[in-house]
Parts: structure tokens; sequence; C-alpha cells
């Protein structure tokens, strides 16, 4: 076999790492990074990727513990286990903490940790407003949850419609830690989609052109622009909201003309945007795993970017499919009923090219690929119970429902959240060094997708049989009582898988700790540039920037064509991956103050609710913050030869500018 | 390792994709030139302005979503207070076209023309600026972005101005719809002047401590980007809410 390569297929290694920190001017910065003091200051790309993760999954039980709570109110008829009111808490805290404090974060934590590394970077463009992102997601998370100890948490629904959420209707302060709370995850949102955009945009390595960057890249990107566009009209909406519960404004105030439909257009503008946010980097993520497993390229690489971007602009035209038995007139009605079943057809351009994908590969169905395959199973469910709420008519008769309720589980659990599941298993070797188990992964798989069917499917036809969502009991003469306790059942049957994934963690961490095993750089024979470097990622991510020549450069680093056309291995990724002994990198220092900085909104947050004085401490922390990160000292390695005081002529400058604080990792 | 290495060796290897693989080396040799040329950035534009001119998508959705909610409740408190009984009024009415005392509208149009004005013209002060900057002309370029700073502060202030004239004339955040669009809507603007002149006071600083010069110009054009997009979206209030008030 002869296969003719012109470069070097090995990636080259070097010196030793070190971050870079010098005390200059007043302030220093932290130096550790190591240690657990090191992840409150830590600004690695890699390390908030974690703890997003960590996150994400501690506000997943959270939300599961809700969610049985739901279900075991409604296993039989006349349930006695919650009261109306705690009910409403419960089912609308459900709600909020899956979307803003699950789904949200776990693609954050993909995000952080793989878009780097996808297009060859070391790190995000502003390392230290991610690290202020992420702080500001947890903190407004835990605010939001303290509502549970002040009064009550907030019981609109996720979708909290005006004017039911006033003052008038919804007293006492749940509805403002709703407001406020949403907000400051908001914030974060908002922070992050720039400065990953950023990333993506300028940071590729050489050789990476758009229609070179893997699917999931391409997916986190147009999530990105989703949220840059989306966050600021829901921002308003919450704002709206506060000021008419805080300071008197009348914007939901009926009595005085303030129109009920300006919120709910507000947040279904943001909203249905909102749902391509939870479902593309799971889409994303699976358009990774299949190719893996199938051993071939993505079929339709730009079909498959193109329905994507799609997704994305067509996202923006249908949110009045929510609004249907609103009011809004007719040829609304009509104009987003066509649209809304227009926008499912870049979904099946995708649904088919993982399937195509898949045909003819050699398949390998480790724990991964289940949970894809369970992927592509279930959304296409839950995009076809999409269209036929699409049909207006037939809404009018679903809308409210449990059909509806069925929908957006069959969408968001058996898309984006299996999904997510299968990321997890994917991309574990890289992130920690060692391979989850395939034996609880499976026990893992198999119970969440049974648990899952059985609790959502019968929500279907309970729905056709009229039985309302968000009614806190039945009667024994609706007729729901049997399909209700199939639902619970298999609610216990996802907390088992859950639970099974929990104690897979645990199993394997013990076991790669009492027995190492070298899983080396690339153990799936996978195609992006994270697999070509070592595992667990090494603080710099890559030893050498890599030089990009193909889409999947790695695979073709890897494998290649000889004369007869026949795809033969050219190297073995053990030989030719960087083995992260790195060079002399220069990487950003750890900082304090976005931590600091954070910590002031929720402070401003319990001023508004409660008493303006608290503004004090809140602007100091808010100074503090600001300041100190104005302030401390670049670390670029210009700087270090003294010259801190004149301008530099590189374009890392932490303090160009108080908002626009650069400090990309930059190789000395 | 070994391990792993033979089960993908019993394997049969997978398909190539012939697309992917039709690009000769010459081709990606381009494109490893002309990216690699482009100071350091994949794009070319640096991360600061990148990041200025992403916020300032976003920021167009913010204001987009503000201003429809003016123009939705402009037209709705004016059928309503069309309507309302003369009993009912009690400051109820006042907005752009009925109320106050003499049947008058709230705004004073003359005295907000020249505001705008005078913000207008901060655009141009800051263009003043960025290229004194550029030409490393420093005493002219403190004297423009200063002058920036001040013109955008007497805007503020009339601002402040306004919005006292108006709660004295009955017009207060809770009266009527009209009153908590008309606040919200301007009050947003006024918060992005007053963090812009914020901006232009700490270029002005960065500068004087020597951490600004002219091959940092570019931080002044990013801020000046800020400065012209506040600009742009008071012309479009200005217009929607005082000259069109009906
Ligand atoms: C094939 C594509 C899809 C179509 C045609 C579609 C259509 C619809 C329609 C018409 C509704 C409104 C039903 C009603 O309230 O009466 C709806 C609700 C919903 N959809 Fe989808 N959908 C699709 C995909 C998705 C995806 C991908 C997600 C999220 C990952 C999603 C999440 C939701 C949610 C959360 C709701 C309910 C919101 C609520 O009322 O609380 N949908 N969908
Ligand atoms: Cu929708």
């Amino acid at each position: 076999m002869a296969i003719t390569e012109d470069r070097p297929l090995a990636l080259e290694a070097g010196a030793v790492t070190k971050v870079a920190a010098r005390p200059l001017g007043a302030l220093t910065r932290p130096q550790s990074d190591v240690g657990w003091a090191s992840w409150f200051t830590t600004v690695d790309h890699k390390k908030i990727g974690i703890m997003y993760g960590v996150g994400s999954l501690f506000f997943f039980l959270f939300g599961g513990v809700e969610a049985l709570m739901i279900r075991i109110q409604l296993a039989a008829p006349d349930g006695q286990f919650l009261s109306e009111s705690l009910y409403n808490q419960v089912f609308t805290m459900h709600g909020v903490t899956m979307v803003f404090l699950v789904i949200m974060p776990m693609a954050a934590a993909f995000a952080n940790y793989l878009l780097p590394l996808q297009v060859g970077a070391r790190d995000v463009a502003f390392p230290r407003l991610n690290a202020f992102s992420f702080w500001c997601w947890l903190a407004g998370a835990i605010f939001l949850n303290t509502s549970w100890f002040l009064g009550g948490a907030p019981a609109g629904g996720w979708f909290a419609y005006a004017p039911n959420t006033s003052v008038t209707f919804a007293p006492g302060s749940g509805m403002d830690f709703y407001a406020i709370g949403l907000q400051i995850v908001g914030i974060a949102s908002l922070v992050s989609a720039i400065n990953l955009i950023v990333t993506v945009l300028n940071m590729r390595a050489p050789g990476m052109s758009l229609l070179k960057m893997p699917v999931l890249t391409w997916m986190l990107l147009v999530t990105q622009f989703l949220l840059l566009f989306a966050v600021p009209v829901i921002t308003i909406a919450l704002f709206l909201l506060t000021f008419d519960r805080s300071f008197g404004a009348n914007f939901f105030n009926v009595e005085q003309g303030g129109s009920p439909l300006l919120w709910q257009h507000l947040f279904w503008i943001f909203g249905h945007p909102e749902v391509y946010i939870l479902i593309l980097p799971a889409f994303g993520i699976i358009s990774e795993v299949i190719p893996t497993f199938s051993r071939k390229p993505i079929f339709g690489y730009p079909f498959m970017v193109g329905s994507g971007i799609a997704i994305g602009f067509m996202g923006w035209g249908v949110w009045a499919h929510h609004m249907f038995v609103s009011g809004v007139g007719e040829i609304s009605v009509a104009a987003f009923s066509l649209s809304t079943m227009f926008i499912a057809v870049p979904t099946g351009v995708k649904i088919l090219n993982w399937l195509a994908t898949m045909w003819g590969g050699r398949l390998r169905f480790n724990t991964p690929m289940l949970f894809a395959c369970g992927v592509i199973a279930m959304f296409t469910i839950g995009g076809l119970s999409g269209v036929t709420h699409a049909v207006a008519p037939s809404d009018t008769q679903q809308t409210d429902t449990y059909y509806i309720v069925a929908h957006f589980h069959y969408v968001i659990f058996g898309g984006s959240l299996l999904g997510m599941f299968s990321g997890f298993y994917f991309w574990w070797p890289k992130v920690f060094g060692y391979k989850l188990s395939e034996k609880w992964g499976k026990i893992n798989f198999w119970l969440m997708l049974i648990g899952f069917n059985m609790t959502f499917g019968p929500m279907h036809v309970l729905g056709l049989q009229g039985m309302a969502r968000r009614h806190q009991s039945y009667a024994k003469e609706d007729g729901f009582g049997f399909w209700n306790g199939i639902v619970s059942a298999g609610a216990f049957v996802i907390a088992f898988g859950t639970l099974a994934f929990l104690i897979n963690i645990w199993l394997s961490a013990r076991s790669a700790k009492r027995n190492p095993v070298e899983v080396g750089p690339d153990p799936w024979d996978a195609r992006s540039l994270e697999w070509s470097t070592a595992s667990p990622t090494p603080v710099h991510n890559f030893d050498v920037e890599p030089t990009v020549e193909f889409q999947d450069d790695w695979w073709h680093r890897k494998w290649g064509e000889n004369e007869e056309g026949k795809i033969v291995r050219k190297a073995y990724p053990a030989d030719i991956a960087q083995d992260g002994s790195a060079t002399d990198v220069h990487l950003p220092s750890p900082s304090y103050w976005p931590l600091v900085l954070s910590l002031s909104l929720p402070v401003i947050g319990y001023s508004v609710i409660y008493t303006f004085w608290l503004m004090i401490p809140a602007g100091a922390l808010f100074l503090a913050g600001f300041l100190g990160w104005a302030l401390e000292p670049a670390d670029d390695p210009e700087a270090a030869h003294g010259h801190a005081d004149h301008g530099h002529d590189d374009d890392h400058d932490a303090d160009a500018s108080a908002d626009a604080a650069d400090e990309g990792a930059s190789v000395g | 390792m070994q391990t792993l290495r033979l089960m993908l060796l019993t394997k049969e290897p997978p398909l190539a994709d012939s697309k992917l693989s039709e690009a000769t080396p010459a081709e990606a040799t381009e494109t490893v030139t002309e990216h690699t040329v482009e100071h350091g950035t994949t794009t070319g534009i640096s991360n600061n302005k990148l990041l200025m001119w992403a916020f300032l998508g976003s920021e167009c959705l913010l204001f987009g979503a503000l201003i429809s909610t003016y123009l939705l409740y402009k037209e709705r408190f004016n059928d309503f207070a069309a309507n309302l009984a003369p009993f009912e009024q009690d400051g109820r009415n006042i907005g752009p076209r009925f109320g106050g005392e003499d049947g008058e509208g709230v705004f004073d149009i003359p005295f907000t023309s020249i505001s705008s004005f005078i913000l207008l013209g901060s655009s141009l002060t800051m263009v003043l600026a960025l290229s004194a900057i550029r030409r490393s002309e420093y005493r002219s370029f403190r004297i423009w972005t200063l002058t920036t700073a001040a013109l955008g502060s007497v805007f503020i202030a009339g601002q402040i101005y306004e919005f006292t004239e108006f709660v004295e004339k009955g017009l207060g955040y809770s009266t009527n719809i009209f009153g908590s669009a008309f606040f919200t809507l301007t009050g947003f603007h006024g918060v992005h002047v007053s963090i812009g002149i914020v901006m232009l006071l700490a270029t002005y600083i960065m500068h004087k401590q020597g951490r600004l010069n002219s091959d940092k110009a570019e931080t002044v054009e990013i801020v000046g980007l800020y400065w012209h997009f506040v600009d742009v979206v008071w012309i479009l209030i200005f217009t929607i809410v005082y000259l069109f008030p009906q």
C-alpha cells in the first residue's frame, strides 16, 4: 500500500508548561492551578466545563426529585401528597430547573470543554468572562432555589404568563425570584454566547475553514447565535415583569389597558428559539458519535450544517404556534401553522443523514452509540407529535393537555438529555482519562429508555382522553387512573436509570484508581481534534497548535486511501498524537474577580425584593469585582518584561477596555 | 494500548467520503497561509472588536423588544385614554396627546430636539477623538474624548430634567401604560448613554496613565462603535416617541 503523505503525521511535543502569574501593579493574581481552591479562581475552559457538568447534574437530581413528587401526587386519583399550592410550585420549579439549570448548563459544559479543543485553540477568547459566566449561572441558580425557604417558590408555570404572575394573582415573592433569577442566569448565557462566538470565529487553528469544522462545533455555534438574539428578548420580558411587580409599572395591568398578549409574544419569541437552544447541542453530539461508531464520515456534511443553520433561522418564525388558542387572529394562526410545518423539514433532513451515516457502516454499539440511537428514535416520535400540533384545529384540542407534555418530553428528554448522556459516555475518557463501564452504561441506557417510554408514551393517550396539564388531581370517574399509574411507575424506572449512571461514575472512578488502564489519546478511533492530544486533556490543550487540511483532519492522519482506493490505516493514535508533555505555553492566570463580581448579582436581586439597603453591600461587591477585574495585571508575555506601563504591541492586553478584557492564551 | 491496536487492526477500515479526499494538498496549503497571515485571529478582526459587534447584535434585539412594547402601548393608550369617562380621568389619561393642565401632551419637542442634536453632535466628536489618537495627536484626542463625554452628560442632564418635568405635569411611572412604557424605553437608553460616558472616561484615564496610545487606537474605536450605536438607537426613539406621538 502506497500512501502519499507530504506532511509529518505525528504532532510535535516540547518543554514544560507554566501558568503565567506575575505580581504587577496593585493587585496580584492567584497562582495555583491545583488543589480545591483553584476551582474558585480558575479560568481554564476545561475546568469551567467540568464545573458546568457537575452543576447541571446536581440540579438534574433536584429537578428529578421534583418530578417524582409530581408523579407521586398523580399516581392515583385524588392524590393527597401535595397541596394545590405546593403542587404549583413543584411543577413550575421542575420545568424551570430542567430547562435553565440542567439542559442549558449541560450544553454549556460540552461547549466550554469541547469548542476550543475542536477548533484547535488553547482556551476561549475571554477566559475571565468565561469564569464569570459560570459563577453567574450558579449564583442565579442558587438564588432561584432559595425561594423555597423564603416564602415559597414561583408557581406560575415555567412560561409564567402575565398577568397571572402579577402581584394581584401571584402575591408573595415567588415570581420575583423567577424574574430576577432567570435574569441572572440569562446574563450568564449571553456573556458565554458572545465569548464562544468569538472563540469559534476567531481562534480556529490554521487551515480550519468554517466548512471544515466538526458538526458539533457548528451546532454549538448556531446555538450561541440563538442565545445571542433570544436572551435579550426574555431579558426585556423579565424586566417588564419585575418593574410591574416591584415598581408599580402597568405593562400587564389590564385594568389600565395593558395587554395580556404582550408577555406571551415576548416569552415565545424567546421560547421557541430556546427549544432549539436545547436540542441543537444534542444534535451536534450525536453527529460526532454516530460517524465514529459507524466508522464512516458523517453523511452529507453540508446538509447537516445547512439544516442546522436553517433551523437557526426558521426557529424565529414559528413562536405563535404556542398561542393558537390565545386569540392572535385567524391569519396569524394560519401563517404560524404553515411555518411550523415547514420547520420540520430541516429536522427531518438531519434524521435521514444520521440514518444514512449508519447505513452500510461497521456499527459498534458502545454506550455512546446506544444513547445516540435512542435520540434518533425518540426525537422522531417527538417531532411527529410536534407536527400534529402544528395543525391548528387539532392543536386547539391538544393544547394544555398531557399530549403537549408528552411531545416536549420526547424532544427534550428523548432528544436533548439522551444526547448529552451519549456525550458523557463518549468524552468521559478524554476528560478524566478512564472510560465509564460498558456494563453499567448499558444498564443505565436501557433503564432510562424503558422508563422514559413508560412515563411519556401513555401521556399521549391521557392527553387525547382530555387530561389537562397542571392540575393538582383528577377524580376517579375521569378514568385516568390506569395510565397515570403506569406513568408514575415509569418515572421511578427513570430514577433507577439515573442511579445507575451515578453508580457507574463511582465504580468506574474507583476501578480506574485501583488499577489504572491507559486509555490513550483516542480510545474510540474518533475524528475531531480533541482526540489528537493526551487524555485527560493537558492544561494547555495542544503542545503545538494543530494545522488542519481536511474536515475530520485527525481521522485523515490515521487513515488514508491506497492505490486501489481502499481505506487503510496510515498510523496509530498513540504514535501520532501529541503526548501533552507540552511547550513553554503561557496560559492566562487564574483570577478572583469573576467570582466576586457574580456574587453581587443575587445580592442585587434580594435588594429588589426585600430592602433597598442591600444595595450597599451589592454595590460594594460589584465595584470590588469590577475594579479588581479592570486593574489586575495582564498576563501577556510582553508585560513580563517590565514595560507594562506603556502600551504593548500585541493583541493580548487584559484591560484594553473595562468591558472588553481580552486575555487569550498565547504561546510564549 | 496493545489490545486497542489489535482491536482496530482486526476491523475492516471504514468507507471514505470521496468528497473529502478530493481536496488537493495545494488547495489546502493555500488556506493555511491565508489564515496565518491575518494577525493572530482567524477572521482578521480582533477578539475585542468582534465581542463588541456580537454584543451590539444582541442589543438590537433588546431595544427591538422595548420599542415594540412601546409601539403597542402607544396605540392602546390612545384608545384607552380616549374612552375614559371624565370622572375617571384623575391623571390616568395624561400622555403624548391627552391630559396635562391645558389638554396638551407632555412633550416639549423643541427642548428634546436640542438635546437630541447634542447627542448626535457627540458622535462627531467621537469620530474626531478616534482619528486624533490614530494620528498620535494626543492633545486633541484628550479634548475630543472629554467633549464627547461632556455632550453625553448634557444629554443625560436634559433627560433627568425632562423626567422631572413630566412627573410634575402628572405623568409618573405608574400613572398609566404610557408612563410605564415611555420611562422604561427612554430610561434604558439613558442607562446605555451613561455606561458609554463611563467607558469614555475610562479610556481617558488609561491614556493619562500611558496605557492607551496610538497603537491601542482600536480600543477607542470599540468604544466608538458602542457610542454610535447608542446614538442611532436614539434617532429611532426620538422619531418614534417624540415626532410621531399619535
Ligand atoms: C419537529 C419539530 C417541532 C414541532 C413541529 C413542534 C411543534 C410544537 C407546537 C405546535 C407546540 C405548541 C403546542 C401547544 O402548546 O398547544 C409545541 C410545544 C412545545 N415544544 Fe415543540 N415542536 C417541535 C420540536 C421541539 C423541540 C426540538 C423541542 C425542544 C427541545 C420542543 C419543545 C417544546 C416545548 C417545551 C413545548 C411546550 C411548551 C409549553 O407549553 O410549556 N419542541 N411544539
Ligand atoms: Cu415552539
